[in-house]
C-alpha cells in the first residue's frame, strides 16, 4: 500500500513534509531551547534582517521562529488528540447503531443529526467561554463536535457489512456481539475512516487555529493562529508578523489533505481514474 | 410533498429542542451565575441583595425547573434578557441577523458562481494543463484558513491598494446620500469579506462539480444527444449541466451550519456588524445568555435552511418525492 501511495508524487511531497513538521515538533526544544512567548529582541525585526532571528520577531520582540517552531507541536499535538478522540467516539457510534440497527440505530443517527446541525466552532466557542480557555478543554471539545461524518461512515460500512456471509457464520458459530463487531467487522470498515482521519487532523487544526486568532484559545501556549491574530495590529507595517504562520498552516493543511487524497487512491484503486 | 415538508419541519423542531437543552446543559456546567457576575462587579453588594436578585431571575430554583422555564420562555421566542445590551437577547440576535445573512448569502454566490464554473471549465478540458491548474487552486484554496485569507486581502487590496474599504458595513460619519449610494456603499464593504469566505467553499464547488460532470457526461442520454448532433456547448449546458448540479444543492445544505461558523471568524477580521462579531464580544464578556442565544439562533437558521434546500430538491429532482 506504501508503494502505491509513492506512486502518487504529490502524496509523496505531502508525507515528506509531514514528517519534517514532525520532526521540528519533536525537536522544538532543541531548534529554540527558551520559552517562545519570551521577550528576546527588538519588536518588528524583518526576516532574514538579524541573523539571531531569521524570521523576525513580532510586534512585542518575540522570535517568530521560536513561535512557529513551539507552534508546531502545539498543531500537531492538538490535531492528533482531538482527531483520536472524534473517531474513537465516531468509530463507537457508527458501529453500534450500524449492527444492531433498530431503536438503536434510529436513536444515536438522530442524535448525529442534531449535533451536526449546530456549526461546531459555535460550540467550541460557548464552551471556552463557560469553562475557560484550557487546551485541554479545547481540545477535548474539538473532538466532541467533530465525530459525525466519522459515525455515519462506520455505520454505512456496518449496514453493509452485517448481513455478509463471513458475519452470518461468525453468527451461527456463536459469537459474541462485541467480538463479531471488533475482530470481524471493524477491520473491514477502517481503511475508509483512516483515509478520513487525515481530514480530521487538519480540521482540528483549522479549528484551533481560528479560536487562537479570535484571542480565545489558551494564552500561556506559542500557537500560529494566536500569532496571526496579534499580527493584525502590525498588519500595515509589519505583514510578515501575519503572514509567516498562516503559511505554516497552510503548508500543513494542504500537505494533510494531500496525503488523504492520496490515502484515499491507494485504498480505492477503482476511484484512481476519477 | 406536504407530508415529506411536515416531517421534515418536525424533525426541525426536535433538533432545535435538543439544541436548547443542550445549551441549557453547559450554561449549567459554568461555575458562578449572572449574580455572582454582578457582585464581582460590584452591582450587588450583600447577600439578601443577591438572593433578592437571584429570586428576581427566577435562579433559585432546582435546575429542571429552570430548563421547563427556559425551553417554554424559547418558545414564545424569549432567550432571556442581556444586562450588557439593556434589551431582550432575542431582541439583539435578530438585530444582527440580517448582516450576517447578508454575509452569507454573498459568499455563497461567490463560492456557487466561481465553483460551479471552474469546475465545468475543468471538466470540459479533463486532464489538460487548465485542469490540473483549476485543480491546483481549489486544493490550495481549500487549505487556506478563512481568516488569514481575509487579512492577506485585506493588506493587498485596502492597506496597499486602498481599493476597498479595511472594516465595517457602511462608510462611518459619511455615509453617501440616497439609497442607491448606501447600497453600493454596503457593496463595497461586503466585497472583501464575501470573498473571503467564499473561496473555501468554491474549492470544494470546484472540485465536486468538476467529478460530477464527467460522471454525467459518460451517460447513456449524453451520448444519445451527441448522436442526435447536439453541439458542444449545448450538451454541456442543456443535458449535462442540471444532473451535475444537484450534488452542489446538497452540499449547500449540509454545509450551512460550517458557512456560519466561517461567517463568524470572518466578521470578526472586517468589523462586520453580524451574529459573529457580536457572539466574540459576548465570549468575552462572558455574557452567557447571548452566547446561548447566538447558538440556538443559528442552530435555528441551519434547520430552517434544510429544510428549504430539501423542498427546492424536491422540486428540481422529481425522484425526491416519490420517496
Amino acid at each position: 500500500m506504501l508503494r502505491r501511495l509513492f506512486r502518487h508524487p504529490t502524496a509523496a511531497a505531502a508525507a515528506l513534509l509531514l514528517l519534517a513538521l514532525l520532526a521540528t515538533a519533536l525537536a522544538a526544544d532543541v531548534i529554540a531551547p527558551r520559552n517562545p512567548l519570551r521577550i528576546v529582541g527588538r519588536p518588528e525585526i524583518w526576516p532574514f534582517a538579524d541573523p539571531r532571528f531569521p524570521l523576525g520577531t513580532d510586534a512585542l520582540g518575540r522570535d517568530i521562529l521560536a513561535i512557529i517552531v513551539h507552534g508546531a507541536r502545539t498543531a500537531i499535538g492538538i490535531g492528533l488528540v482531538a482527531a483520536l478522540i472524534s473517531t474513537g467516539i465516531g468509530v463507537l457510534v457508527g458501529a453500534v447503531a450500524g449492527y444492531f440497527g433498530g431503536w438503536v440505530d434510529d436513536l444515536l443517527m438522530r442524535f448525529t443529526e442534531v449535533l451536526q446541525t449546530v456549526p461546531g466552532l459555535i460550540v467550541v466557542l460557548a464552551v471556552a467561554a463557560v469553562l475557560g480557555p484550557d487546551i485541554v478543554t479545547i481540545v477535548v471539545t474539538i473532538g466532541l463536535v467533530s465525530w459525525t461524518s466519522v459515525a455515519r461512515m462506520v455505520r454505512g460500512e456496518f449496514v453493509s457489512l452485517r448481513e455478509r456471509e463471513f458475519v452470518l457464520a461468525c453468527r451461527a458459530a456463536g459469537m459474541t456481539d462485541r467480538r463479531i463487531i471488533l475482530a470481524e467487522i471493524l477491520p473491514n470498515a477502517l481503511p475508509p475512516v483512516i483515509v478520513y482521519a487525515a481530514v480530521l487532523v487538519s480540521g482540528a487544526i483549522l479549528f484551533e487555529a481560528a479560536l487562537a486568532f479570535l484571542g480565545l484559545s489558551d494564552p500561556t501556549i506559542a500557537s500560529w493562529g494566536r500569532l496571526i491574530g496579534e499580527g493584525r495590529q502590525t498588519l500595515r507595517t509589519a505583514w510578515f508578523i501575519s503572514a509567516i504562520p498562516g503559511l505554516a498552516i497552510v503548508l500543513t493543511v494542504l500537505a494533510l489533505n494531500l496525503l488523504g487524497d492520496g490515502l484515499n487512491d491507494a485504498l480505492n484503486p477503482r476511484l484512481r481514474d476519477r | 410533498m406536504l407530508r415529506l415538508a411536515l416531517r421534515r419541519a418536525a424533525q426541525g423542531v426536535v433538533t432545535i429542542l435538543a439544541v436548547i437543552i443542550l445549551s441549557f446543559l453547559l450554561v449549567s456546567l459554568a461555575p458562578g451565575d449572572l449574580v455572582d457576575v454582578l457582585a464581582a462587579e460590584g452591582q450587588a453588594l450583600n447577600a439578601e441583595e443577591m438572593a433578592r436578585l437571584r429570586s428576581l431571575y427566577g435562579l433559585d430554583v432546582p435546575a429542571p425547573l429552570r430548563l421547563w422555564h427556559y425551553v417554554s420562555a424559547a418558545a414564545r421566542l424569549d432567550l432571556g434578557f442581556s444586562f450588557r445590551h439593556g434589551r431582550p437577547v432575542a431582541e439583539v440576535v435578530l438585530g444582527r441577523m440580517p448582516a450576517s445573512l447578508l454575509l452569507m448569502a454573498a459568499a455563497l454566490l461567490v463560492a456557487a458562481s466561481l465553483g460551479i464554473a471552474a469546475g465545468v471549465f475543468a471538466a470540459r478540458r479533463v486532464r489538460s494543463l487548465w485542469d490540473g491548474l483549476v485543480s491546483a487552486t481549489a486544493v490550495l484554496f481549500f487549505a487556506t484558513p478563512s481568516f488569514w485569507l481575509g487579512l492577506m486581502l485585506m493588506l493587498v487590496f485596502s492597506v496597499q491598494l486602498g481599493l476597498t474599504p479595511i472594516a465595517g458595513m457602511m462608510t462611518i460619519g459619511g455615509p453617501p446620500r440616497g439609497t442607491l449610494g448606501q447600497v453600493l456603499d454596503v457593496l463595497r464593504h461586503l466585497l472583501l469579506p464575501a470573498i473571503c469566505l467564499g473561496l473555501f467553499y468554491a474549492a470544494i464547488y470546484a472540485r465536486v462539480m468538476r467529478a460530477a460532470m464527467l460522471q454525467v457526461l459518460q451517460l447513456d442520454y449524453i451520448r444519445t444527444a451527441r448522436a442526435k448532433g447536439a453541439g458542444e456547448g449545448r450538451i454541456v449546458w442543456r443535458h449535462a449541466f442540471w444532473n451535475a448540479v444537484l450534488p452542489i444543492l446538497t452540499l449547500l445544505g449540509i454545509q450551512l451550519g460550517h458557512v456560519f461558523a466561517g461567517a463568524v471568524v470572518v466578521e470578526a477580521i472586517f468589523s462586520w456588524p453580524g451574529l459573529g462579531t457580536l457572539l466574540v464580544e459576548a465570549v468575552e464578556a462572558r455574557n452567557f445568555p447571548v452566547v446561548m442565544g447566538v447558538l440556538i439562533t443559528s442552530a435555528a437558521v441551519v434547520v430552517l435552511a434544510n429544510l428549504l434546500v430539501d423542498l427546492l430538491y424536491a422540486v428540481v429532482d422529481p425522484r425526491v418525492r416519490l420517496r
